[in-house]
């Protein structure tokens, strides 16, 4: 703890009354500053202070109007929050803002992270919050024709709350409108350098956007003179939907926000809830946990791999992965009864004990995948046309990934180590023998490098978790652990009134707030929960690593050709559910 | 009246046979390409999902043949016209066996050069009337690929022609009874194959289909049978290459034993799955790339075929 109040009483110390504590239940320091010391308190944290937090890793706000529960904390409707990460420091800290009033306003940080750019847009979107001196406050998520804020408390969440819906001749024409294309709304110009450029509207739907996503492009011949992303096609509000749920029924929903990630998503968000309830896990459903884990970054692998090398054109590939694929999602599917969403984790451990002859199951596919991670290094990585179309390409340095909140392979392929398997062990990660692929180069090939080679130690830490399988139980007997255990239901009255209450409401978890980060397969996934001392979560918060991926993009391919701009998103790995969750 | 119908059953059974294999191809591709690639491929329809390539014909002949209403109407329907016929036309000088060829011209080379030429006016028109971006990237990228990589090959050729002293297809068939092209014209055979990739625009020459990047590229807006005659018109084009291959570098119909027809026909196809096997083995450059590889490299590499040849013959002679 005393990291957590080193940086405090350095900002204390700096800034006086400025700048205020809060206790969370997680370990990240939280302070409350005012909208006035906002950027002067964010830069010194970027730039001031000793192993300075250089990572906008994420921001967001929240709706306190209806919220019971937080004594201590600076009054207002809303809150911004900033939460900025230091690798150096391996620390975090959340620097919340309060804002009321009937204009909510607060100083945009674009000057600072040019990656702020999207989040105060979905902020705007979600909450109406402005951002005063950003450059481009539209919507981002929503549909530029939405009417209201849906993350506001007063925001109908349900259809069924929302009245009749009536598509008229004015709303077609209104939604016409909005469709029109302008090349100045999007921050680009139509002549340049003596040329008239060709706009080229690539998406939402086309093979090389691996999902709903429009890429528009501005074009000199085939030289793409600038580009912009229109996301949000893929936006199902799962973070509202985390407020309607209980903690135990969104874990389905997890699952979907990266659909090739499965239980990836789940481990974020129980890690989360299970830090708000203090619920310390059993060994055996730690290690069931890490085992699913492993064998959906391989699968997710897998998928992003055969696609990436057909978007170079390769057409094989493909096949050969998504056949390897479909044998891991035996393993997954006589385990969990479900392949690619199985919402097998539950608050306190996994939903049932694994069951007879999953170790076979298993076994087989560690001796079957190394001869094919083998081929597929021959095949596509020593292949001098990929080499020769992704080597040198799309180049992100070290600073840049770090200043726009780049993580995973992604940010590993910029030559830092940075996972939180090793930084942050969760789960039981220190106990397992596994080395973090780095790379230097920052370019095409060494994202898909990095990656690939992640699937060689992924399939260590899965024979490891086959080898040293631990016995005992696969869930905690803490009473609120959702659903609870039913051994024991009906021999004393305590476990009763625990199983029957968190069956009929859910379980209750404790006012406060936590966030868990947890190392999904396209970087650091992870949940922010605040609770109110409810069945349900007050405020869901989604930090997904594909969101600021995606975002460097145009930086990337300017002055590239289109097929470049191909290989590059390729190469990122980014799923349009994980972008716009 | 002898002297026109002989020709004219010539002309239709070669046609009709050319069709119909180029429509077999597309199962052939479909289920090569499965084997490949650990999977069945179409095995629903007829003995080995033969009757595949019948329902999927009558399902493009029943298809709406939708013109865009932004495009230049009669260009776009001229296009995949102009692609078909223009291989189509190739083949009159190809000759299958001693015998079996539409025509005996003395400038076969010559002949077949010209038309391959003219399809790229099919992409480039296709291209430009389609009046969609997608289309015109395609249509630019396709025209400037087959213009520099007509230029080797037919420099390529020349090597043989040296040899043989003629353009006329039989003739250099004829002069390969001792001892096959391939040998003395290695490298020629090399980079005609290679042109002859670029020609038909198949992997890892699609660049002017390119789905990944160009949805598909100068045919994003065909549909129908209109589509369908790019489709055949490459499949075509893939057997007029492999045949060319075979009547040039392969001896053509020679060989012992079985028929001379047949002999063509096998050798024309191991070229065919040659082609097959390299879409599934190789990914897609980058159109600097592909044009710096005709250009640097296989153009000085066909010129200093010629220049050997010359002097080999020279020295021999």
């Amino acid at each position: 703890m005393s990291a957590k109040t080193e940086i405090i009483n350095e900002l204390k110390a700096r800034f006086g009354e400025g700048v205020s504590e809060q206790a969370t239940l997680d370990r990240i320091p939280t302070v409350w500053t005012s909208a006035e010391h906002l950027v002067e308190v964010l830069k010194y944290l970027k730039t001031g202070a000793r192993a300075p937090y250089r990572t906008l890793y994420d921001l967001t706000a929240i709706d306190e109007r209806v919220r019971k529960n937080r004594p201590g904390q600076a009054q207002g409707d809303f809150t911004a929050v900033y939460h900025l990460l230091s690798m150096e420091r391996n620390s975090d800290i959340r620097v919340k803002v309060a804002l009321s009033g009937d204009k909510l306003s607060a100083p945009s940080i674009t000057g600072l992270w040019k990656s702020a750019n999207w989040y105060e847009r979905e902020v705007w979107d979600m909450f109406g919050i402005e951002f005063e001196g950003h450059p481009d406050l539209r919507r981002i998520l929503m549909p530029h024709t939405w009417k209201g804020h849906p993350l506001r408390k007063d925001h109908p969440a349900r259809r069924t709350e929302m009245g009749r819906f009536e598509f008229t001749e004015e709303k077609l024409a209104e939604e016409e409108r909005a469709l029109k294309f302008r090349p100045e709304d999007w921050g680009m110009k139509a002549n340049g350098n003596g040329t008239e450029f060709m706009f080229l509207n690539m998406g939402p739907h086309h093979t090389g956007t691996h999902g709903i996503m429009r890429v528009l492009l501005e074009l000199d011949g085939e030289e793409i003179a600038d580009s912009a992303l229109d996301i949000g096609y893929h936006h199902r509000g799962a973070e509202k939907m985390g407020e309607r749920q209980t903690w135990h029924t969104f874990i389905p929903y997890t699952d979907r926000v990266d659909y090739l990630g499965g239980v990836l998503n789940n481990f974020p968000y129980v890690l989360a809830v299970e830090t708000l309830a203090g619920i310390e896990v059993p060994d055996r459903a730690k290690v069931i946990r890490v085992m699913l884990a492993e064998l959906f970054r391989i699968m997710s692998h897998l998928v992003w791999f055969g696609t990436f090398a057909q978007d170079l054109g390769q057409v094989s590939p493909v096949f050969f992965t998504f056949n390897d694929r479909e044998r891991a999602f035996g393993i997954i599917e006589a385990i969990c009864g479900f392949r690619m969403h199985p919402a097998w984790f539950r608050i306190g451990g996994v939903a049932a004990d694994l069951p007879k002859g999953w170790d076979t199951l298993v076994r087989s596919f560690t001796k079957y995948m190394p001869a094919r991670l083998k081929e597929y290094e021959k095949v596509v990585l020593q292949n001098s046309i990929i080499k020769g179309r992704t080597k040198g390409l799309g180049k992100l340095s070290l600073d840049d990934a770090i200043e726009w909140g780049v993580t995973g392979p992604n940010l590993r392929a910029c030559g830092i180590p940075w996972d939180l398997r090793k930084k942050r062990p969760y789960s039981g990660y220190d106990q397992f023998d596994f080395e973090i692929p780095t790379a230097t180069g920052g370019d095409s090939y060494d994202r898909v490098w990095v990656r690939f080679q992640e699937m060689w130690q992924s399939l260590r830490i899965v024979e490891q978790c086959l080898n040293n399988m631990p016995q005992g139980q696969y869930k905690s007997d803490h009473a609120l652990a959702a659903p609870p255990r039913k051994e024991k239901t009906m021999k004393d009255i305590e476990t009763l009134i625990d199983h029957f209450l968190d069956v009929s409401w859910g379980p209750v978890m404790p006012a406060g707030e936590a966030a868990f980060a947890a190392e999904g397969a396209k970087g650091n996934n992870s949940y922010y929960l605040v609770s109110d001392g409810g069945t349900g979560s007050y405020r869901t918060r989604i930090r997904t690593p594909s969101f600021p991926h995606l975002q460097t993009v145009p930086g990337l391919c300017r002055g590239l050709e289109v097929a470049d701009l191909v290989a590059i998103l390729g190469s990122i790995d980014f799923v349009m559910g994980d972008v716009d969750r | 009246m002898q002297g026109v119908i002989t020709p004219l059953i010539m002309i239709i059974a070669i046609l009709v046979s050319l069709t119909t294999m180029s429509a077999g191809l597309i199962w052939m591709e479909r289920r090569l390409l499965a084997l490949w690639q650990d999977r069945y491929g179409p095995n629903r329809v007829g003995p080995f999902g033969l009757l595949q390539v019948v329902a999927d014909m009558l399902k493009i002949f029943a298809k709406e043949d939708w013109v865009p209403p932004f495009s230049d109407r009669f260009v776009f329907i001229l296009a995949p016209a102009v692609i078909m016929s223009a291989v189509l036309f190739a083949f009159a000088v190809v000759p299958f066996a001693p015998g079996i060829s539409v025509i005996d011209l003395d400038i076969g080379i010559l002949f077949f050069l010209a038309m391959s030429s003219l399809n790229i006016y099919g992409i480039v028109l296709a291209g430009w009337a389609s009046n969609s971006k997608y289309s015109l990237l395609g249509g630019v990228r396709g025209a400037a690929q087959m213009l520099s990589y007509e230029v080797f090959m037919g420099l390529s050729l020349m090597g043989v022609v040296m040899l043989v002293g003629t353009f006329n297809l039989r003739g250099i068939v004829e002069a390969q009874q001792g001892l096959w092209f391939f040998v003395p014209q290695f490298p020629a055979l090399v980079i005609f194959f290679i042109a002859g990739l670029a020609e038909t625009h198949r992997i890892p020459f699609d660049l002017p289909e390119a789905e990944n990047e160009l949805v598909a590229g100068y045919h994003t807006e065909y549909s129908g049978m209109k589509f369908g005659m790019f489709f055949v018109g490459e499949y075509l084009g893939i057997v007029l290459i492999s045949a060319l291959i075979t009547t040039l570098f392969f001896g053509g119909w020679l060989g012992p034993v079985l028929p001379p027809v047949i002999w063509f026909l096998l050798k024309t196809m191991f070229f065919i799955m040659l082609f097959i096997l390299l879409r599934a083995a190789l990914p897609r450059p980058r159109f600097g790339q592909l044009m710096s590889f005709g250009w640097k490299l296989m153009l000085p590499l066909s010129l200093l075929n010629v220049l050997a040849t010359g002097a080999a013959l020279l020295l021999l002679a």
